[in-house]
């Protein structure tokens, strides 16, 4: 399959990208990785006059921590987050994630800050992100602007970002001790969409009280959802059993799942409820509550 | 349309071609370089068959552009053998019979020896997470993990 024919630009520096997003619009899409748009435009299921390549960018792939928070270069792989020590040892949730997105030769391409600017709901990254209370870096012509998660996902493979800015970073506040985080994904088969998927983000106290909970779904409606009504269940209250699980009966009435070959509506929230039953679960055991 | 002139090395070989925007890697190996091991299975980025080494990393040829592979390092199955010999990897398939209809192999190939390049010691759980990209309709995989198993191991003894 061949994709339409469209213009391919290799800018070397942030604003050299902007200028060209700023000069072309909205007939203008941002390349990270491609591994969701090239598939998009080969199946001619969207199409772009232009290609502005953000893969030439040299200091947009990166993990460190940095002011209190975990920043990741928009343009890093996900294989470059799964294999660093800060991932692995201090956010499993992210190390989690990373290792159910696609397949190993696919994250060899496939970047984090393109896993959420395409604003597609089936993603893996967005529901860890809302878990974590993400900040979004865009920079545009007018300088640089952050974007709390919970108002970047605008609609289906819509997010906040103009046509003219580029996602070159995503920040994560660097959880306080007795945290965990999990995410957890159901799928037919390695690659596929999440039949359904839950992350959570715990802190507990000394008393193995909830002091933070992030709640979210992945695949549960035109944008990914965060669980506001479950995280008001757990906050102030008990890690035990019954809370987790009335906790999840309410992360899946916030569901909104569509039937496809994945599953029924009512499957996939069912699904939704047990593995945020075991997000939660797994998260309270990563932050030492049991 | 925009056409590029671009230059990368392929299996060792530097080249200089004229590339359309919308051009993908896999069809440039294939097509103008008449690298035909790389071979085309879905076109749709699930089955690994044009699986090629791009600066070392196993990825999907039909899912990059050519334009994108400008000044890189491209490894091929063609390119696994040296000086005549096999690759450890390819002995390896060969001796354990890691293939039947041979389609999936070279992007298997490929993926075998990113893997190997890495860690020459993978569990078995590694090497089936290694190749979980790489379809393959015949084997039912185990004498593909035997194959990567014994490369390992002969890798190791070099």
């Amino acid at each position: 399959m061949i994709p339409s024919a469209f213009d391919y630009h290799a800018p070397a520096s942030i604003p050299e990208a902007i200028a060209l997003l700023s000069r072309f619009g909205e007939s203008a899409k941002v390349i990270s990785g491609g591994q969701s748009l090239l598939p998009l435009l080969k199946l001619r299921l969207g199409t772009a006059e232009h290609l502005v390549d953000i893969g030439r960018i040299a200091g947009l792939e990166y993990v460190r921590e940095e002011g209190g928070s975990l920043r990741i270069g928009g343009r890093t792989r996900e294989s470059v987050l799964e294999r660093s020590e800060i991932v692995q040892t201090r956010f499993p949730i992210l190390l989690d994630t990373a290792r159910v997105i696609a397949d190993p030769l696919v994250r060899n391409r496939a970047t984090v800050g393109g896993n959420l600017a395409h604003g597609d709901p089936a993603n893996d990254h967005p529901a860890t992100m809302l878990a974590l209370r993400a900040t979004v870096v865009a920079q545009g012509p007018n300088g640089e602007r952050t974007i709390p998660i919970d108002r970047f996902f605008t609609g289906l493979f819509a997010t906040a970002l103009a046509a003219d800015e580029i996602l070159t970073e995503i920040r994560i506040p660097v959880p306080p001790n007795r945290s965990g985080g999990a995410y957890m994904k159901l799928e037919r088969k390695v690659g596929d969409y999440a039949t359904a998927a839950a992350a959570a983000q715990v802190t507990l106290d000394g008393a193995g009280n909830f002091t933070e909970v992030g709640l979210a779904l992945t695949n549960a409606g035109p944008v990914p959802v965060r669980a506001s009504a479950a995280e008001d269940v757990l906050l102030g209250k008990r890690a035990d059993d019954a809370r987790i699980a009335e906790a999840a009966r309410r992360a899946a009435e916030a569901a909104s799942p569509t039937a496809d070959r994945r599953g029924s509506v009512e499957y996939k929230r069912e699904m939704a409820r047990v593995l945020a039953v075991r997000a939660l679960k797994k998260a309270v055991e990563r932050a030492g509550g049991r | 349309m925009s056409r590029h002139d671009i230059q990368l090395t392929v299996n060792g070989a530097a080249h200089r071609v004229q590339v359309e925007s919308r051009l993908l890697l896999v069809h440039l190996l294939r097509e103008n370089l008449r690298l035909t091991g790389t071979h085309i299975g879905c076109d749709t980025t699930h089955c690994g068959a044009c699986t090629v080494l791009l600066d070392g990393d196993p990825v999907k040829s039909c899912t990059v552009l050519a334009v994108q592979a400008e000044g890189s390092q491209i490894t091929t199955v063609e390119g696994l053998e040296q000086d005549g010999k096999l690759h450890p990897v390819q002995e390896a398939f060969w001796e354990n019979h890691g293939l039947q209809c041979g389609y999936c192999t070279p992007g298997m190939m490929i993926t075998g020896c990113a893997l190997l390049a890495r860690d020459k010691n993978p569990s078995e759980a590694q090497i089936r997470e290694a190749i979980s990209g790489n379809l393959c309709r015949c084997t039912g995989y185990s004498n593909i993990v035997k194959a990567i198993q014994s490369a390992a191991e002969h890798l190791r003894q070099q």
